[in-house]
Protein backbone atom coordinates (compact mmCIF):
# COMPACT_ATOMS: atom_id res chain seq x y z
CA UNK A 1 0.00 0.00 0.00
CA UNK A 2 2.75 2.33 1.00
CA UNK A 3 4.40 2.48 -2.78
CA UNK A 4 0.96 3.34 -3.88
CA UNK A 5 0.62 6.39 -1.26
CA UNK A 6 4.00 7.33 -2.41
CA UNK A 7 2.97 7.53 -6.11
CA UNK A 8 -0.20 9.75 -5.61
CA UNK A 9 2.32 12.06 -3.28
CA UNK A 10 4.44 12.38 -6.41
CA UNK A 11 1.94 13.05 -8.60
CA UNK A 12 0.07 15.81 -6.61
CA UNK A 13 3.93 17.37 -6.22
CA UNK A 14 3.91 17.45 -10.05
CA UNK A 15 0.18 18.54 -10.60
CA UNK A 16 -0.03 20.88 -8.15
CA UNK A 17 3.05 23.35 -8.76
CA UNK A 18 1.36 23.04 -12.74
CA UNK A 19 -2.12 24.25 -12.06
CA UNK A 20 -0.66 26.99 -10.25
CA UNK A 21 1.85 27.46 -13.16
CA UNK A 22 -1.18 27.42 -15.27
CA UNK A 23 -3.49 29.90 -13.84
CA UNK A 24 -0.37 32.41 -13.62
CA UNK A 25 0.39 32.05 -17.16
CA UNK A 26 -3.34 33.29 -18.09
CA UNK A 27 -2.25 36.43 -15.92
CA UNK A 28 0.94 36.57 -17.51
CA UNK A 29 0.02 36.52 -21.18
CA UNK A 30 -2.61 39.13 -20.71
CA UNK A 31 0.75 41.22 -18.76
CA UNK A 32 2.64 40.49 -21.75
CA UNK A 33 0.90 41.33 -24.66
CA UNK A 34 -0.42 44.33 -23.18
CA UNK A 35 2.96 45.28 -22.39
CA UNK A 36 3.70 44.56 -26.30
CA UNK A 37 0.92 46.72 -27.36
CA UNK A 38 1.80 49.25 -25.20
CA UNK A 39 -1.32 48.71 -22.41
CA UNK A 40 -0.35 48.17 -18.80
CA UNK A 41 -2.96 44.41 -18.65
CA UNK A 42 -4.79 43.50 -15.41
CA UNK A 43 -3.73 45.41 -12.71
CA UNK A 44 -6.31 46.06 -10.27
CA UNK A 45 -6.69 42.58 -7.96
CA UNK A 46 -3.71 42.41 -5.51
CA UNK A 47 -0.29 44.06 -6.04
CA UNK A 48 0.03 44.58 -10.63
CA UNK A 49 -2.46 41.96 -10.81
CA UNK A 50 -1.06 39.25 -9.13
CA UNK A 51 -4.13 37.79 -7.85
CA UNK A 52 -5.72 37.92 -10.45
CA UNK A 53 -5.91 34.23 -11.93
CA UNK A 54 -7.48 34.11 -7.78
CA UNK A 55 -10.47 35.80 -9.14
CA UNK A 56 -10.92 34.63 -12.69
CA UNK A 57 -10.81 30.75 -11.13
CA UNK A 58 -13.80 32.20 -8.46
CA UNK A 59 -15.19 33.60 -11.50
CA UNK A 60 -15.26 30.24 -13.38
CA UNK A 61 -16.36 27.73 -10.17
CA UNK A 62 -19.12 30.43 -9.65
CA UNK A 63 -20.53 30.60 -12.89
CA UNK A 64 -23.40 28.59 -14.17
CA UNK A 65 -23.08 25.36 -16.27
CA UNK A 66 -25.11 26.12 -19.78
CA UNK A 67 -25.87 23.14 -21.80
CA UNK A 68 -26.93 23.83 -25.54
CA UNK A 69 -30.65 22.30 -25.64
CA UNK A 70 -30.01 19.79 -29.11
CA UNK A 71 -26.16 19.06 -27.75
CA UNK A 72 -25.40 15.39 -26.60
CA UNK A 73 -24.83 16.33 -23.00
CA UNK A 74 -22.69 13.16 -22.26
CA UNK A 75 -20.52 13.85 -25.05
CA UNK A 76 -20.20 17.19 -24.25
CA UNK A 77 -19.45 16.78 -20.41
CA UNK A 78 -16.75 14.19 -21.73
CA UNK A 79 -15.03 15.93 -24.31
CA UNK A 80 -13.47 18.52 -21.61
CA UNK A 81 -11.87 15.82 -19.88
CA UNK A 82 -10.42 13.99 -23.06
CA UNK A 83 -8.88 17.09 -23.39
CA UNK A 84 -7.93 17.37 -19.83
CA UNK A 85 -6.71 14.09 -18.86
CA UNK A 86 -3.71 13.69 -21.31
CA UNK A 87 -2.43 17.25 -21.10
CA UNK A 88 -1.45 15.97 -17.36
CA UNK A 89 -1.18 12.42 -18.06
CA UNK A 90 1.87 13.36 -20.45
CA UNK A 91 3.68 14.90 -17.41
CA UNK A 92 4.75 11.24 -15.93
CA UNK A 93 7.23 10.73 -18.08
CA UNK A 94 9.06 13.92 -17.99
CA UNK A 95 12.26 14.16 -16.06
CA UNK A 96 12.96 17.24 -13.70
CA UNK A 97 16.27 16.16 -12.56
CA UNK A 98 18.58 13.10 -12.30
CA UNK A 99 16.03 11.18 -10.72
CA UNK A 100 12.95 13.33 -10.62
CA UNK A 101 11.05 11.47 -13.01
CA UNK A 102 7.59 9.51 -12.05
CA UNK A 103 7.70 7.16 -14.90
CA UNK A 104 11.36 6.38 -16.41
CA UNK A 105 9.89 4.16 -18.97
CA UNK A 106 11.76 3.60 -22.42
CA UNK A 107 9.20 4.38 -24.81
CA UNK A 108 8.67 7.73 -23.47
CA UNK A 109 8.92 9.97 -26.72
CA UNK A 110 6.13 7.73 -28.27
CA UNK A 111 4.23 7.82 -24.88
CA UNK A 112 4.56 11.49 -25.41
CA UNK A 113 3.53 11.78 -29.07
CA UNK A 114 0.43 9.58 -27.95
CA UNK A 115 -0.62 11.72 -25.19
CA UNK A 116 -0.37 15.17 -27.48
CA UNK A 117 -2.20 13.71 -30.70
CA UNK A 118 -5.17 12.46 -28.44
CA UNK A 119 -6.20 15.98 -28.13
CA UNK A 120 -7.59 16.01 -31.40
CA UNK A 121 -10.23 13.39 -29.44
CA UNK A 122 -11.20 15.92 -27.15
CA UNK A 123 -11.64 18.64 -29.52
CA UNK A 124 -13.49 16.67 -32.67
CA UNK A 125 -16.05 15.31 -29.74
CA UNK A 126 -16.67 18.84 -28.11
CA UNK A 127 -17.69 20.51 -31.62
CA UNK A 128 -19.64 17.62 -32.68
CA UNK A 129 -21.25 17.17 -29.49
CA UNK A 130 -21.94 20.99 -28.68
CA UNK A 131 -24.38 21.00 -32.13
CA UNK A 132 -23.07 24.17 -33.36
CA UNK A 133 -21.62 25.72 -36.89
CA UNK A 134 -19.11 27.20 -35.23
CA UNK A 135 -18.00 24.47 -33.01
CA UNK A 136 -18.28 21.71 -35.48
CA UNK A 137 -16.46 24.20 -37.96
CA UNK A 138 -13.37 24.96 -35.47
CA UNK A 139 -13.67 21.26 -34.39
CA UNK A 140 -12.79 19.83 -38.70
CA UNK A 141 -10.24 22.88 -38.72
CA UNK A 142 -8.94 22.04 -35.46
CA UNK A 143 -9.02 18.49 -36.48
CA UNK A 144 -7.19 18.54 -39.51
CA UNK A 145 -4.51 20.62 -38.41
CA UNK A 146 -3.04 18.48 -35.55
CA UNK A 147 -3.01 15.57 -37.79
CA UNK A 148 -1.41 17.59 -40.72
CA UNK A 149 1.25 18.80 -38.52
CA UNK A 150 1.92 15.76 -36.18
CA UNK A 151 3.89 14.13 -39.41
CA UNK A 152 5.90 17.14 -39.41
CA UNK A 153 6.55 17.01 -35.91
CA UNK A 154 6.82 13.40 -35.63
CA UNK A 155 9.81 13.92 -38.83
CA UNK A 156 11.88 16.56 -36.55
CA UNK A 157 11.76 14.42 -33.62
CA UNK A 158 13.32 11.51 -35.62
CA UNK A 159 16.42 13.31 -35.54
CA UNK A 160 16.43 13.62 -31.66
CA UNK A 161 16.03 9.88 -31.69
CA UNK A 162 18.64 9.31 -34.13
CA UNK A 163 21.00 11.28 -32.38
CA UNK A 164 20.33 9.59 -29.00
CA UNK A 165 19.77 6.22 -29.68
CA UNK A 166 16.95 6.26 -27.50
CA UNK A 167 13.20 7.11 -26.53
CA UNK A 168 13.86 7.72 -23.16
CA UNK A 169 13.61 11.28 -22.40
CA UNK A 170 16.04 11.03 -19.48
CA UNK A 171 18.94 9.02 -21.53
CA UNK A 172 18.06 11.61 -24.34
CA UNK A 173 18.93 14.70 -21.63
CA UNK A 174 22.34 12.65 -20.04
CA UNK A 175 23.14 12.19 -24.30
CA UNK A 176 23.75 16.18 -24.12
CA UNK A 177 26.01 16.56 -21.14
CA UNK A 178 28.87 17.84 -21.44
CA UNK A 179 28.54 21.75 -22.04
CA UNK A 180 26.30 23.47 -23.70
CA UNK A 181 27.73 22.89 -27.65
CA UNK A 182 26.77 19.07 -27.30
CA UNK A 183 22.72 20.42 -27.07
CA UNK A 184 20.60 19.07 -29.85
CA UNK A 185 19.76 22.26 -30.72
CA UNK A 186 23.44 23.01 -32.81
CA UNK A 187 23.08 19.98 -35.30
CA UNK A 188 19.35 20.00 -34.99
CA UNK A 189 18.86 23.30 -36.06
CA UNK A 190 16.37 23.06 -39.08
CA UNK A 191 14.48 20.41 -37.06
CA UNK A 192 13.72 22.80 -34.24
CA UNK A 193 12.56 25.59 -36.06
CA UNK A 194 10.31 22.96 -37.87
CA UNK A 195 9.63 21.49 -34.26
CA UNK A 196 8.92 24.53 -32.93
CA UNK A 197 6.39 25.59 -35.83
CA UNK A 198 4.44 22.10 -35.32
CA UNK A 199 4.44 22.53 -31.43
CA UNK A 200 2.85 25.74 -31.94
CA UNK A 201 0.26 24.81 -34.39
CA UNK A 202 -0.03 21.32 -32.53
CA UNK A 203 -1.27 23.57 -29.46
CA UNK A 204 -3.53 25.41 -31.55
CA UNK A 205 -2.15 28.90 -30.51
CA UNK A 206 -1.54 32.09 -32.59
CA UNK A 207 -0.21 32.44 -34.85
CA UNK A 208 -1.79 29.46 -35.91
CA UNK A 209 -4.98 29.50 -33.94
CA UNK A 210 -7.22 28.60 -36.76
CA UNK A 211 -9.61 26.72 -34.52
CA UNK A 212 -10.39 29.33 -31.97
CA UNK A 213 -9.90 32.24 -34.85
CA UNK A 214 -12.14 34.77 -31.89
CA UNK A 215 -12.79 36.88 -35.06
CA UNK A 216 -14.29 34.60 -37.25
CA UNK A 217 -15.63 31.36 -35.80
CA UNK A 218 -15.87 33.50 -32.00
CA UNK A 219 -14.37 30.67 -30.07
CA UNK A 220 -14.07 27.76 -32.23
CA UNK A 221 -14.75 24.38 -30.63
CA UNK A 222 -15.55 25.60 -27.15
CA UNK A 223 -18.23 28.53 -27.52
CA UNK A 224 -21.20 26.85 -26.44
CA UNK A 225 -18.95 25.66 -23.09
CA UNK A 226 -19.59 27.64 -19.95
CA UNK A 227 -17.95 28.11 -16.50
CA UNK A 228 -15.86 25.51 -15.58
CA UNK A 229 -15.84 23.22 -18.10
CA UNK A 230 -14.72 26.34 -20.43
CA UNK A 231 -12.01 26.37 -17.85
CA UNK A 232 -11.34 23.03 -18.52
CA UNK A 233 -10.33 23.47 -21.99
CA UNK A 234 -8.07 26.59 -21.39
CA UNK A 235 -6.26 24.53 -18.25
CA UNK A 236 -5.78 21.98 -21.04
CA UNK A 237 -4.43 24.00 -23.49
CA UNK A 238 -2.55 25.85 -21.13
CA UNK A 239 -0.57 22.50 -19.58
CA UNK A 240 0.13 21.96 -22.84
CA UNK A 241 1.66 25.21 -23.84
CA UNK A 242 4.34 24.60 -20.56
CA UNK A 243 4.23 20.73 -21.64
CA UNK A 244 5.75 21.61 -25.11
CA UNK A 245 8.03 24.39 -23.61
CA UNK A 246 9.37 22.06 -21.29
CA UNK A 247 9.81 18.95 -24.06
CA UNK A 248 11.62 21.51 -26.56
CA UNK A 249 14.06 22.41 -23.66
CA UNK A 250 14.38 18.82 -22.70
CA UNK A 251 14.98 17.13 -26.31
CA UNK A 252 16.67 20.32 -27.61
CA UNK A 253 18.26 22.23 -24.67
CA UNK A 254 19.37 19.86 -22.37
CA UNK A 255 16.82 19.48 -19.46
CA UNK A 256 18.18 20.20 -16.53
CA UNK A 257 21.53 20.32 -17.66
CA UNK A 258 23.85 23.23 -16.55
CA UNK A 259 24.81 24.84 -19.99
CA UNK A 260 28.07 25.66 -17.76
CA UNK A 261 29.55 22.12 -17.82
CA UNK A 262 32.70 21.60 -18.71
CA UNK A 263 33.32 25.55 -18.15
CA UNK A 264 36.11 26.14 -15.49
CA UNK A 265 34.57 27.86 -12.41
CA UNK A 266 31.71 28.17 -13.53
CA UNK A 267 30.48 24.98 -13.79
CA UNK A 268 31.45 25.05 -9.76
CA UNK A 269 28.44 26.68 -9.56
CA UNK A 270 25.70 24.78 -7.53
CA UNK A 271 22.47 25.69 -9.42
CA UNK A 272 19.62 22.88 -9.18
CA UNK A 273 18.61 21.27 -12.06
CA UNK A 274 15.31 22.12 -12.01
CA UNK A 275 15.96 25.76 -12.06
CA UNK A 276 17.67 25.63 -15.51
CA UNK A 277 14.66 23.33 -16.70
CA UNK A 278 12.81 26.64 -15.93
CA UNK A 279 14.63 29.33 -16.73
CA UNK A 280 14.78 27.48 -20.29
CA UNK A 281 11.39 26.51 -20.28
CA UNK A 282 10.23 29.66 -19.42
CA UNK A 283 11.54 31.41 -22.39
CA UNK A 284 9.86 29.28 -24.79
CA UNK A 285 6.43 29.99 -22.24
CA UNK A 286 7.53 33.50 -23.13
CA UNK A 287 8.18 32.78 -27.26
CA UNK A 288 4.92 31.16 -27.41
CA UNK A 289 3.35 34.49 -26.17
CA UNK A 290 5.74 36.56 -28.14
CA UNK A 291 4.37 35.16 -31.26
CA UNK A 292 0.96 35.38 -30.48
CA UNK A 293 1.79 38.93 -30.02
CA UNK A 294 3.91 39.63 -32.93
CA UNK A 295 1.59 37.39 -36.38
CA UNK A 296 -1.60 37.86 -37.72
CA UNK A 297 -3.39 34.30 -37.98
CA UNK A 298 -2.51 32.32 -40.81
CA UNK A 299 -5.45 31.57 -43.35
CA UNK A 300 -6.48 28.38 -43.09
CA UNK A 301 -5.00 27.01 -47.32
CA UNK A 302 -1.89 28.85 -46.04
CA UNK A 303 -1.50 26.75 -42.63
CA UNK A 304 -2.46 23.63 -44.76
CA UNK A 305 0.22 24.69 -46.97
CA UNK A 306 3.09 25.52 -45.05
CA UNK A 307 2.44 22.28 -43.01
CA UNK A 308 2.50 19.65 -46.01
CA UNK A 309 4.48 22.21 -48.91
CA UNK A 310 7.26 22.94 -46.33
CA UNK A 311 7.68 21.92 -42.83
CA UNK A 312 7.37 18.08 -44.09
CA UNK A 313 9.94 18.22 -47.21
CA UNK A 314 12.27 20.28 -44.76
CA UNK A 315 12.48 17.55 -41.86
CA UNK A 316 12.32 14.96 -44.43
CA UNK A 317 15.59 16.32 -46.21
CA UNK A 318 17.07 17.05 -43.25
CA UNK A 319 17.17 12.62 -42.39
CA UNK A 320 19.61 12.00 -44.82
CA UNK A 321 21.95 14.76 -43.74
CA UNK A 322 21.97 14.22 -40.41
CA UNK A 323 22.55 10.78 -41.05
CA UNK A 324 25.42 11.21 -43.30
CA UNK A 325 26.76 13.84 -40.54
CA UNK A 326 26.21 11.25 -37.84
CA UNK A 327 28.63 8.41 -40.35
CA UNK A 328 31.40 11.13 -40.77
CA UNK A 329 31.30 11.79 -37.59
CA UNK A 330 30.40 15.21 -37.07
CA UNK A 331 28.23 15.09 -34.54
CA UNK B 1 29.10 22.43 -39.37
CA UNK B 2 26.00 24.13 -39.14
CA UNK B 3 27.41 27.64 -38.70
CA UNK B 4 29.29 27.05 -41.91
CA UNK B 5 26.38 26.17 -43.87
CA UNK B 6 24.51 28.95 -42.24
CA UNK B 7 27.23 31.33 -43.17
CA UNK B 8 27.14 29.78 -47.04
CA UNK B 9 23.32 30.60 -47.27
CA UNK B 10 24.20 33.85 -45.82
CA UNK B 11 26.89 34.25 -48.60
CA UNK B 12 24.48 33.38 -50.85
CA UNK B 13 21.24 35.49 -49.94
CA UNK B 14 24.03 38.39 -49.85
CA UNK B 15 25.22 37.71 -53.18
CA UNK B 16 21.90 37.00 -54.92
CA UNK B 17 19.21 38.57 -52.42
CA UNK B 18 17.12 35.13 -52.96
CA UNK B 19 13.60 35.89 -51.86
CA UNK B 20 13.14 31.94 -51.02
CA UNK B 21 16.35 31.95 -48.66
CA UNK B 22 15.22 35.21 -46.77
CA UNK B 23 11.64 32.87 -46.39
CA UNK B 24 13.59 30.08 -45.14
CA UNK B 25 15.75 31.71 -42.89
CA UNK B 26 12.38 33.42 -41.27
CA UNK B 27 14.23 36.77 -41.15
CA UNK B 28 10.61 38.36 -41.81
CA UNK B 29 9.35 36.69 -38.49
CA UNK B 30 12.60 37.36 -36.51
CA UNK B 31 12.14 41.69 -37.32
CA UNK B 32 8.10 40.69 -36.88
CA UNK B 33 9.55 39.18 -33.21
CA UNK B 34 11.80 42.70 -32.91
CA UNK B 35 8.72 45.18 -33.06
CA UNK B 36 7.13 43.97 -30.47
CA UNK B 37 10.11 43.14 -27.89
CA UNK B 38 11.10 46.54 -28.46
CA UNK B 39 7.10 47.98 -28.04
CA UNK B 40 7.14 45.49 -24.77
CA UNK B 41 10.08 47.64 -23.20
CA UNK B 42 8.94 51.11 -24.49
CA UNK B 43 6.86 53.47 -22.05
CA UNK B 44 3.31 52.31 -21.86
CA UNK B 45 0.47 54.86 -22.97
CA UNK B 46 -2.14 53.59 -20.71
CA UNK B 47 -3.59 56.68 -18.15
CA UNK B 48 -4.64 55.14 -14.94
CA UNK B 49 -8.13 56.98 -14.92
CA UNK B 50 -9.79 56.37 -11.39
CA UNK B 51 -6.17 56.98 -10.09
CA UNK B 52 -4.72 59.71 -12.38
CA UNK B 53 -6.31 61.89 -15.48
CA UNK B 54 -9.64 63.25 -13.30
CA UNK B 55 -8.16 66.45 -13.56
CA UNK B 56 -8.21 65.74 -17.62
CA UNK B 57 -10.03 68.81 -19.30
CA UNK B 58 -13.77 68.41 -20.36
CA UNK B 59 -15.40 69.70 -22.81
CA UNK B 60 -17.91 73.25 -21.48
CA UNK B 61 -20.56 70.99 -24.09
CA UNK B 62 -19.82 67.73 -21.96
CA UNK B 63 -23.59 66.34 -21.28
CA UNK B 64 -23.13 64.74 -18.13
CA UNK B 65 -26.06 64.95 -15.37
CA UNK B 66 -29.42 66.36 -15.05
CA UNK B 67 -30.22 69.57 -13.51
CA UNK B 68 -32.65 72.29 -12.69
CA UNK B 69 -31.60 76.05 -12.50
CA UNK B 70 -32.96 78.83 -9.79
CA UNK B 71 -32.27 82.70 -10.27
CA UNK B 72 -30.34 84.55 -8.06
CA UNK B 73 -33.07 85.31 -5.66
CA UNK B 74 -33.93 81.59 -5.29
CA UNK B 75 -36.70 81.16 -7.29
CA UNK B 76 -36.82 78.21 -9.51
CA UNK B 77 -36.61 79.40 -13.32
CA UNK B 78 -38.63 76.83 -14.16
CA UNK B 79 -42.17 78.04 -16.01
CA UNK B 80 -43.43 74.74 -17.10
CA UNK B 81 -44.11 75.51 -20.46
CA UNK B 82 -43.49 71.64 -20.92
CA UNK B 83 -41.25 72.08 -24.14
CA UNK B 84 -38.51 69.93 -22.49
CA UNK B 85 -41.39 66.88 -22.10
CA UNK B 86 -42.25 67.87 -25.83
CA UNK B 87 -39.22 67.96 -27.66
CA UNK B 88 -37.59 64.52 -25.81
CA UNK B 89 -37.39 62.14 -28.13
CA UNK B 90 -37.05 59.17 -25.28
CA UNK B 91 -39.87 60.67 -23.66
CA UNK B 92 -38.24 60.95 -20.29
CA UNK B 93 -39.50 63.66 -18.98
CA UNK B 94 -42.79 64.41 -16.99
CA UNK B 95 -44.24 67.68 -15.92
CA UNK B 96 -47.28 68.43 -14.13
CA UNK B 97 -48.29 71.95 -13.19
CA UNK B 98 -50.81 74.40 -11.72
CA UNK B 99 -50.98 78.13 -10.57
CA UNK B 100 -49.24 79.05 -7.32
CA UNK B 101 -50.77 81.24 -4.91
CA UNK B 102 -49.02 84.64 -6.09
CA UNK B 103 -50.34 83.57 -9.26
CA UNK B 104 -46.86 82.32 -11.23
CA UNK B 105 -47.72 78.84 -13.00
CA UNK B 106 -45.06 76.33 -12.15
CA UNK B 107 -44.41 73.07 -11.68
CA UNK B 108 -45.72 70.27 -8.94
CA UNK B 109 -44.26 67.63 -10.55
CA UNK B 110 -40.54 67.05 -12.86
CA UNK B 111 -39.59 63.75 -13.11
CA UNK B 112 -36.67 62.72 -15.67
CA UNK B 113 -36.54 58.69 -15.52
CA UNK B 114 -32.37 58.52 -15.85
CA UNK B 115 -32.63 55.47 -17.82
CA UNK B 116 -34.79 56.35 -20.13
CA UNK B 117 -32.83 59.79 -20.63
CA UNK B 118 -30.29 59.65 -23.95
CA UNK B 119 -28.44 62.63 -22.70
CA UNK B 120 -29.04 64.04 -26.03
CA UNK B 121 -29.58 67.62 -24.51
CA UNK B 122 -32.57 68.61 -26.46
CA UNK B 123 -34.33 69.51 -23.78
CA UNK B 124 -31.79 71.98 -22.66
CA UNK B 125 -32.05 73.60 -26.28
CA UNK B 126 -35.67 74.11 -26.06
CA UNK B 127 -36.07 75.56 -22.54
CA UNK B 128 -36.69 79.35 -22.66
CA UNK B 129 -35.50 80.30 -19.34
CA UNK B 130 -32.46 78.01 -19.21
CA UNK B 131 -33.92 76.34 -16.41
CA UNK B 132 -32.84 72.38 -17.05
CA UNK B 133 -29.60 71.98 -17.89
CA UNK B 134 -27.18 69.04 -18.87
CA UNK B 135 -23.81 69.56 -16.36
CA UNK B 136 -20.26 68.28 -17.26
CA UNK B 137 -20.50 66.40 -13.75
CA UNK B 138 -20.02 62.61 -15.42
CA UNK B 139 -19.33 60.75 -11.41
CA UNK B 140 -22.88 59.94 -10.65
CA UNK B 141 -24.75 56.70 -10.25
CA UNK B 142 -27.97 54.80 -9.01
CA UNK B 143 -27.24 52.43 -6.24
CA UNK B 144 -31.19 51.37 -5.40
CA UNK B 145 -34.13 50.64 -7.63
CA UNK B 146 -36.21 53.55 -7.96
CA UNK B 147 -33.53 55.87 -7.62
CA UNK B 148 -33.35 56.18 -11.41
CA UNK B 149 -36.48 58.48 -10.94
CA UNK B 150 -34.76 62.34 -10.40
CA UNK B 151 -37.68 64.49 -8.77
CA UNK B 152 -38.01 67.67 -8.87
CA UNK B 153 -36.19 68.27 -5.83
CA UNK B 154 -32.92 66.28 -6.41
CA UNK B 155 -32.91 67.91 -9.91
CA UNK B 156 -33.15 71.46 -8.08
CA UNK B 157 -30.62 69.61 -5.29
CA UNK B 158 -27.95 68.58 -8.80
CA UNK B 159 -28.61 72.40 -10.05
CA UNK B 160 -27.65 74.11 -6.58
CA UNK B 161 -24.68 71.84 -5.87
CA UNK B 162 -23.11 72.95 -9.82
CA UNK B 163 -24.70 76.17 -10.67
CA UNK B 164 -21.11 77.88 -10.51
CA UNK B 165 -19.92 75.14 -13.24
CA UNK B 166 -22.75 75.75 -14.96
CA UNK B 167 -22.39 79.23 -15.54
CA UNK B 168 -18.94 79.25 -16.28
CA UNK B 169 -19.69 76.49 -18.97
CA UNK B 170 -22.92 78.69 -20.50
CA UNK B 171 -20.38 81.32 -20.49
CA UNK B 172 -17.72 79.57 -22.67
CA UNK B 173 -20.21 78.14 -24.94
CA UNK B 174 -21.75 81.56 -25.34
CA UNK B 175 -18.76 83.02 -26.61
Amino acid sequence: MNWLLIYILYSILIIAPLIVAVAYLTTLERKIIGYMQLRVGPNRVGFAGMLQPIADAIKFLTKELIFPTKSNWGLFLLAPQLMFVPSFLVWSVVPFDHNWVLADIDAGLLFVFAMTSLSAYGVLISGWASNSKYAILGAMRSCAQIISYEIAMGFSLVGVVMLSKSLNLKTIVLKQSGGFWNWYCFPLLPMLVVYWICAVAETNRAPFDVAEGESELVAGFHVEYSGMLFAVFFIAEYANMIFISVLTSLLFFGGWLSPFQGIPYLELLNIPGILWLGVKSSFFVFLYLWMRASFPRYRYDQLMMLGWKQLIPISITWIPILGLMIKLGWV
Amino acid sequence: MIIVLLIIMLLVWVLWGSKVLKQYLLLDFLSGLQVTLKAFFRKKTTQHYPDEGEESPISPRFRGALALRRYENGEERCIACNLCEATCPALAITIESEPRDDGSRKTTRFDIDAFKCISCGLCQEACPVDSIVLTDEMHYSMLERGDNILTKDVLLDIGDLFESRIQKNLKEINE
